[in-house]
């Protein structure tokens, strides 16, 4: 897994709440056997008419954000279907850390399996940030994940929470199944004793 | 003398394998169920690792997102990137070993029917799939929830999962349903009072007289809709009904293991002091049979209401009600039984189900449907189909005109020929009214078996127990 240090990019705004995942990416681009390639479907029914066509007036086809690096989001994001791709068209777009006041679970943890941050701030520091994000490609955020900040592009600094573990793994590009698999002889002893306690498993 | 627990307490305790000093813990898995759609990616990844499955004794694997439910599908899957993917599971299923029901055995169907309905799942398990529906199977005392690709590949890799543990919610409905309102009524009216982030960070337990006066498939039907309010699972505490239900199944303990197995189940259930992090209590008389009008399954309200202004609410939401009423095609101030609609799918993971089938059939006997409504009945299993044809009801739904299907997961995420065209609006059994998730510009309204039946007849929304 590719690592996340720090991160000074262009935030784009996406004020809206409970942003589900079939909106993220919708159902007929799961018929994908691969894990790339899925950005340009991003947003799809958002993004685009029904001939195909950009809309001007989404958010990621403004100039200003085709370069966005982050996201800043509306309450809940990332809430229905488990589907990883997801969070494979946002990284495949460009997008490495997502900031909102909530996240839906199942896609909170997918980011963490692929390289994407995505950060927990109560609502009026978000609504500060939606803000700077809405000022356009000037106005750079930088996260920081060693030092858990966000600094908006004015300099205010914003603190926030992450999982030690999840933090770890993100810093150093840690692939999960080999750390688990370091674990293997407790898994084993688990299996043997409940062979004996819970057989019809 | 033991801490009080709460049943997902005990599961969660009989399960670690491992904890960290930082409280990370190894969960172990006891059935791993999979599907064509987020599974390729998953067994790609072993392979490129030289990885083996853990225990394919204990995975289970069926196509259903992609396969078409026409007859014609007996003749292969003629959408070429549907077709791949479900070679690809075949191909994965006979490489790594692992129990399949392929798309044309008659056990095949949808993963969260197909699981229970043939004894794998069972109280005190933990069970997940890469299906945020796979909460379904808490209806049975089991720790359920779904999970993403890069998991699926962990849970191949060593049957554990690296977690934390959740909070402990307990959902409880009080007293007696009035007639004509259902299990989903009930996981719909919850939302509609929790929202659909009420949840995050929480697992549920659901428990009260209406929840034990269920029966097992309106308990996976209550469990299903865990997620849409953004659970990680649904629990319900097993019973003489669980154990009925499991007695038979082909994968079901059987003899003395039975008997083993009952007496741990008959200890899984939340202690009378445990502790609970939030409580809800719903009165089972105050729920409606209940429709949702907007694109969020939080946007729930009894047939009776009318369609809400964005100005009754606050904060985001008002904007999400303005885009989602534009999207909707819906005036603020319409009785909500006045909007007509043009097709209605009864089936999906939430209300596929034999008792599901029942409760349409009993509005939809010696009725035809309204003239120019597309109805279909999509079974979650071939065993479901079977058994509604042998019962007759196959026949009441041709009759009254609606197409009998086959087993998948259809209209429900549009990922196989069923689907809306823009515009088009459905009355529809499943659990997510998402923007284009039954279609591109489809509009859905969620509704109970019996209220999708009824408003086949008349043609639009309509509350069934004026046909009752």
């Amino acid at each position: 897994m590719e690592k996340f240090e720090k991160l000074t990019g262009v935030a784009a705004p996406l004020p809206l709440i409970n942003v589900d995942t079939d909106m993220i990416i919708p159902k007929q681009f799961l018929k994908t056997i691969k894990r790339s390639g899925l950005g340009v479907n991003l947003f799809d029914e958002m993004r685009y008419d029904d001939n195909g066509n950009e809309k001007p007036d989404f958010v990621l086809n403004k100039p200003a954000y085709r370069e966005a690096e982050i996201l800043v989001a509306g309450d809940n994001f990332g809430c229905g279907s488990s589907r990883e791709h997801a969070p494979w068209a946002i990284k495949d777009f460009g997008i490495k850390a997502i900031i909102s006041t909530s996240f839906a679970d199942i896609f909170f943890n997918n980011c963490f399996k692929n390289g994407i941050l995505p950060i927990v701030l109560p609502k009026a520091q978000v609504d500060v940030l939606m803000k700077d994000a809405e000022k356009g490609a000037n106005a750079r955020i930088t996260v920081d994940l060693e030092a858990q900040t966000v600094t908006s592009s004015d300099g205010e600094v914003f603190q926030f929470e992450v999982d030690p573990f999840r933090k770890h793994c993100l810093l150093n590009g840690l692939d999960d199944i080999g750390l688990t698999l370091e674990k293997a002889p407790a898994i084993q002893a688990f299996e043997t004793r409940m062979t004996a306690e819970r057989p019809w498993v | 003398m033991t801490a009080p627990k709460t049943l997902y307490d005990k599961i969660w305790d009989a399960h670690v394998a491992h904890e960290a000093e930082d409280g990370t813990c190894l969960l172990y898995i006891d059935r791993h169920l999979v599907h064509e759609v987020t599974s390729p990616q998953a067994f790609e990844g072993l392979r490129m690792a030289g990885r083996s499955v853990h225990a394919p004794e204990k995975t289970i694997a069926v196509p259903d997102h992609n396969v078409p439910t026409t007859p014609d599908r007996v003749n292969g899957i003629t959408n070429e990137e549907s077709r791949i993917q479900v070679e690809a599971l075949d191909q994965n299923a006979k490489d790594f070993g692992i129990n399949y029901y392929p798309v044309n055995d008659i056990r095949q169907g949808i993963v969260h029917i197909v699981g229970p309905e043939q004894g794998w799942t069972l109280p005190g398990m933990t069970v997940v799939c890469g299906d945020s529906h796979t909460a379904t199977h808490g209806a049975f005392g089991s720790l359920a929830h779904g999970i993403g690709t890069s998991e699926v590949e962990h849970v191949l890799a060593t049957q554990t999962l690296i977690q934390k543990k959740s909070k402990n919610m307990k959902v409880e409905i009080t007293g007696k349903l009035r007639p004509g309102v259902t299990a989903k009524d009930i996981t719909l009216s919850v939302i509609g009072a929790t929202g659909t982030a009420g949840g995050t960070g929480y697992v549920i337990e659901y428990c009260g007289e209406a929840i034990r006066d269920l029966s097992m498939e309106g308990r996976m039907t209550v469990c299903n809709m865990a997620i849409e309010g953004g659970a990680r699972a649904g629990l319900i505490a097993p019973d003489e009904k669980t154990f009925e239900y499991i007695k038979g199944r082909p994968h079901a303990p059987k003899g003395a293991e039975l008997e083993a197995a009952l007496a741990w189940w008959k200890t899984l259930y939340s202690d009378a002091d445990a502790h609970w992090d939030k409580v809800i209590t719903l009165k089972a008389e105050d729920i409606a049979p209940v429709v949702t009008w907007g694109t969020s399954p939080e946007d729930v309200l009894p047939i009776t209401g009318k369609v809400p202004a964005p100005e009754d609410f606050e904060g985001g939401k008002v904007e999400a009600v303005r885009r989602s009423l534009d999207y909707m095609g819906l005036k603020p101030g319409t009785p909500l039984n006045e909007i007509a609609i043009d097709t209605v799918f009864i089936g999906s993971c939430t209300n596929g189900r034999i008792e599901d089938l029942r409760a349409a059939a009993e509005i939809l006997k010696g009725k035809k449907i309204k003239d120019g409504i597309r109805a279909m009945v999509v079974p979650g299993s071939g065993l479901v189909r079977a058994q509604a044809e042998e019962e007759g009801l196959a026949d009441i739904f041709i009759e009254a005109g609606f197409e009998w299907r086959l087993a998948g997961c259809s209209m429900c995420l549009a990922m196989n020929p069923d689907q809306l065209s823009p515009g088009e609006r459905c009355a529809a059994t499943s659990n997510r009214n998402f923007e284009g998730r039954q279609g591109r510009g489809g509009r859905t309204h969620l509704l109970s078996p019996a209220m999708a039946a009824a408003a086949a007849v008349t043609g639009h929304l309509t509350d069934v127990r004026e046909l009752m």
